[in-house]
């Protein structure tokens, strides 16, 4: 990685510098004094950089040196789905008919898209077994309160107005319970058992009268199978509550087990995740839902349907719960994904899933003797390793996942899920190589070995990165949120 | 199966199995109980090879009207502007866009330090104190304003004014249902939020008051009137604001605006249909501790040098969970590189020009469809665009000015019953007088064949 501190880009500037190129103004130039208001006009000029274009395009590129991706090395972050993000995807989505397409343009004019939104939620119904899909959803955690909202005007419809609470395990992502809250609800922990798994009981215990829904992730967060799914889906069923799919970790299921078919209601999926979005350090995502048939009324609006051979958005929907986004969507992920779906087909997609399960598996037994391992079963796509042994020798997960920076790695998801002491969890994903996996193997055991006979490489890790653990308290003590021109 | 993307041989899958102890990949889905397994595959479409597949959805790309084909003149919230070339260059390098949300701050300065230019970019054209790292769009973003400001005042009352785009409306309303918030429309006078309307429905019950600046019609809102009305009665004042505008007009920030929000997709960002584009949010210092989303810091590293994290995390969903008051966790990350490129590139003059220009340009069309005898509908002081009246169905004259390749402006009677026949038309700077001139004249010639008066 690119060692020397790169300036910020407003300390490169320069008066006068210039990286534009306007187009000519061939109307006459307004004076706007003549037709603002004075207060209203600006007088101080913004302080955005001065610079030229190939300042700027060695700025990003320094800045690009000093940041991982997938296609810079391993990326075994658990729960993310961090696979290889096709380069096709890129250049569709890049399509003039798909990028400079105006959302509001007559629908005439604008079929080809509608089409192809059309087409993706079809695939995704198969996908997900359920009866109807919308894409308006901004990303996961917009999709789950979408699909709360949902629920609540479904049970709220039913003059059920005391459905308050929203179940979640203890196991479950964060977004989960702050959807829940969003949305209007309270929110109930249900608790996981001994094999990692909802606790049966505790799940009957927690519901009643007033439960609107259980939100899972299945498999959970630990990797693991909900085996009691069924019996889960009629607990909840019977006191009329709603079964939440959170689409998180659909890559370890497709072709396997669909939502739809295991009980569950409402389902959101993370396109950039299972369907290679890509993650664009943190973003757009897209968070489309599913439902089945006794919830489709209350679907964000507009709806796409088909009329014959047209395509057009209904408004008409009065029992929708309105709108959850300008527009339709984040269109431009959903043709990234729909191109990755047809890149796969039905086999492709089966695969996918095979693939990551093998390699998840693989890693966790080859890994087992030397960590410890909570949960010894078969695994899906992720597991959860804990560092308990580690940290009785003053080794920390915090400090192997730093040291894992030596070697080139991006680390697992750590401290997560929240019931696994010292929690490392991994997910390899299907795109990667078995050479791949066995040198992180081999890096993961040589770690494991340095906490026995030389902890402090560890403990004072990384080494070789552009530069050292920083002062996250200072950060958030005294917050530097931006920079100011000096005086 | 083989695929490109699947690097596993036959080889290697017996060798993993065998360390696994299994005989098959199929063992390891045993625990998917027998009535819930699908068996077979999915029945969707077969897979295509990359030169099939882009033949195939490049037929359907070419089957919309897109900008590059058609002038446009068509914004209400998404508008065809200068997009830098660089752009695309610097958001293609895979470092950025294949890489997560920046959690391990050792091998994401990059992203880090990015998202801190943006930030300050953000601060920089709005006159806040602080903004995030940006939010799904400028719709959700307003909407997420209402929640702050209900959290942070404990009233349940937003009053919303009839000129913020319809669409970020609906969004404000749908987010309020769940937070149990009442939402109230203050009226229009003459395209602009009513004061006086305003005045009657303030009260202490009222968490938030928002307004957009320019407002949905162009017009640009007088938020010097507007501010005292609302602090008086302990309401925030949230301003949803075109951030391009903020080029040639007082930012939010200086006109007393606690949260301003907006979307960035005027900065290098495609239409792409209406996303992803890119949310902002930026506060007062006051309310730092409650903006939604996330935050980058600066600090130091063990040997003092400078570095970026992810802070003030105590606020979000992955710490607080059902005590969040906000549940984003992907945001726009990379449409907010995007936006950060384009206003370098545009940078401190560039970007008050090309504002500017916009302004030259809509005030030329508005003579032009003056002098052709049209009436604009408002007329105080507006950014790039203006309301005309047709007269006739807007979706008419819109497919004849179709045979031309142009592409209309907004049928504003899809959200306002009085302003049926009346269209709001968007000129950006992308527009030549040649093209304006041509608008103008099939306009003209298209009211006229469908046999309308106008004054």
């Amino acid at each position: 990685m690119h060692k020397e501190n790169q300036p910020l880009i407003f300390e490169l500037t320069k008066e006068e510098r210039t990286g534009y190129s306007l187009p000519e103004l061939d109307v006459p130039e307004v004076d706007l004094s003549e037709l603002f208001p004075e207060e209203l006009i600006r007088q101080e000029a913004a302080e955005l950089p001065e610079v030229a274009e190939l300042d700027i395009m060695r700025h990003y590129t320094a800045l690009s040196k000093r940041n991982h991706g997938v296609d810079s090395g391993f990326y075994p972050l658990g729960s993310c789905t961090m696979k290889y993000n096709p380069k096709i995807n890129e250049n569709v989505a890049r399509f003039a008919g798909f990028a400079n397409i105006h959302p509001l343009q007559e629908e005439s004019t604008v079929q080809g898209a509608m089409e192809l939104m059309y087409d993706l939620q079809e695939h995704l119904k198969e996908i997900t077994g359920m009866d109807e899909v919308t894409l308006q959803p901004a990303a996961g955690a917009h999709g789950e309160w979408t699909g709360l909202m949902m629920i609540r005007a479904f049970h709220e419809a039913n003059g059920d107005m005391n459905r308050t609470k929203v179940i979640v395990p203890d196991s479950a992502h964060g977004t989960n319970p702050a959807s829940a809250t969003v949305a209007g609800f309270e929110t109930v922990t249900v608790k996981s058992n001994e094999h990692g798994l909802v606790d049966l009981e505790d799940l009957k215990r927690v519901v009643d009268e007033n439960t609107a829904a259980l939100m899972l992730t299945n498999p959970n967060t630990l990797g693991l199978f909900e085996e009691q799914i069924l019996e889960m889906a009629a607990i909840i069923h019977e006191v009329g509550g709603k079964l939440y799919y959170d689409g998180a970790n659909l890559n370890a299921v497709m072709s396997k087990a669909r939502p739809g078919d295991m009980g569950f209601d409402v389902v959101h999926l993370n396109l950039h995740k299972t369907f290679t979005g890509p993650h664009g350090g943190g973003g757009p995502g897209s968070g489309p839902v599913g439902v089945q048939k006794d919830l489709i009324p209350y679907l964000p609006k507009p709806v796409l349907v088909k009329k014959g051979e047209r395509f057009t958005f209904e408004y008409d929907r009065p029992e929708s719960i309105g709108r959850v986004k300008p527009f339709y969507g984040n269109f431009g992920i959903n043709v990234r994904a729909y191109t990755y779906i047809r890149t796969m087909g039905p086999d492709g997609l089966k695969a996918v899933t095979e693939y990551a399960v093998l390699n998840a598996n693989y890693m966790m037994r080859k890994l087992a003797p030397h960590f410890d391992l909570p949960y010894d079963r078969h695994c899906k796509h992720e597991f959860v390793l804990s560092g308990r042994r580690q940290k009785k020798l003053g080794v920390r997960t915090l400090d192997m996942a730093k040291r894992l920076l030596d070697f080139g790695y991006h680390p697992p998801t750590i401290y997560f899920p929240l019931n696994v002491e010292e929690g490392m969890m991994i997910e390899p994903t299907e795109t990667e190589s078995k050479e791949t996996l066995d040198a992180f193997i081999d890096a993961m055991i040589q770690i494991a070995k340095e906490a026995e006979d030389n902890p402090e490489v560890v403990q004072n890790a990384p080494h070789t990165t552009v530069i050292s653990r920083l002062d996250e308290t200072q950060a958030a003590r005294k917050p530097v949120l931006r920079y100011y021109k000096p005086e | 199966m083989k695929h490109r993307y699947l690097p596993m041989t036959s080889q290697d899958e017996k060798e993993m199995l065998e360390a696994i102890g299994v005989q098959s990949i199929d063992e390891l889905f045993n625990d998917i109980p027998e009535k819930v397994r699908f068996k077979g595959e999915y029945n969707i479409k077969a897979a295509k090879s990359e030169s099939s597949l882009m033949k195939e959805l490049g037929r359907i790309a070419s089957k919309n009207a897109n900008t590059n084909d058609y002038a446009s003149f068509l914004g209400a919230g998404v508008y065809d502007h200068y997009k830098p070339v660089i752009v695309d260059h610097v958001i293609s390098r895979s470092e950025f866009y294949t890489a997560y949300t920046p959690y391990q701050p050792e091998i994401s300065q990059g992203e880090l330090q990015a998202i801190f230019e943006f930030q300050t970019m953000i601060s920089e054209l709005t006159g806040m104190d602080i903004a995030n790292s940006s939010m799904y769009d400028g719709g959700t973003a307003l909407a997420e304003a209402g929640m702050l400001a209900a959290g942070h005042t404990k009233r349940k009352k937003i009053l919303v004014s009839q000129a913020v785009h319809p669409e970020t409306r609906d969004v404000v309303r749908t987010y309020a249902l769940g937070q149990s918030i009442e939402v109230e429309e203050i009226p229009l006078k003459n395209g602009h939020t009513d004061v006086e309307a305003l005045k009657e429905m303030v009260d202490d019950n009222v968490a938030a008051v928002m307004v957009q600046y320019p407002n949905f019609f162009g017009q640009v809102e007088n938020l010097t009137a507007l501010e005292p009305v609302i602090h008086e009665a302990g309401a925030l004042f949230a301003v949803s604001s075109n951030p391009l505008a903020l080029g040639a007009l007082t930012p939010p920030g200086k006109l007393g605006a606690d949260i301003t929000v907006g979307d960035a997709q005027p900065f290098g960002i495609a239409e792409a249909f209406g996303g992803p584009h890119c949310g902002y949010f930026a506060v007062t210092k006051k309310l730092m501790r409650k903006v939604p989303g996330r935050l980058v810091g600066e600090t130091v590293d063990e040997d003092g040098r400078r570095g970026f994290v992810l802070t003030l995390q105590a606020r979000e969903q992955h710490i607080r969970r059902d005590k969040a008051t906000s549940n984003i966790c992907s945001n726009q990350a990379l449409n907010a590189l995007a936006a950060s490129v384009a206003m370098t590139a545009l940078g401190k003059v560039g970007t008050a020009q090309m504002a500017k220009q916009n302004i030259s340009k809509t005030y030329y069309m508005k003579q032009q469809l003056e002098k052709a005898g049209f009436d604009i509908a408002f007329d105080g002081a507006h950014f790039n665009e203006i309301v005309v009246k047709t007269g006739v169905p807007v979706k008419e004259v819109n497919a004849k000015l179709l045979d031309f390749h142009i592409i209309g402006g907004y049928d504003l009677g899809r959200s306002y019953e009085e302003l049926k026949g009346h269209m709001l038309v968007a000129v950006t700077e992308q527009r030549t007088k040649e093209e304006i001139d041509a608008f103008v004249q099939e306009l003209a010639a298209a009211v006229r064949e469908m046999g309308a008066t106008h004054a």
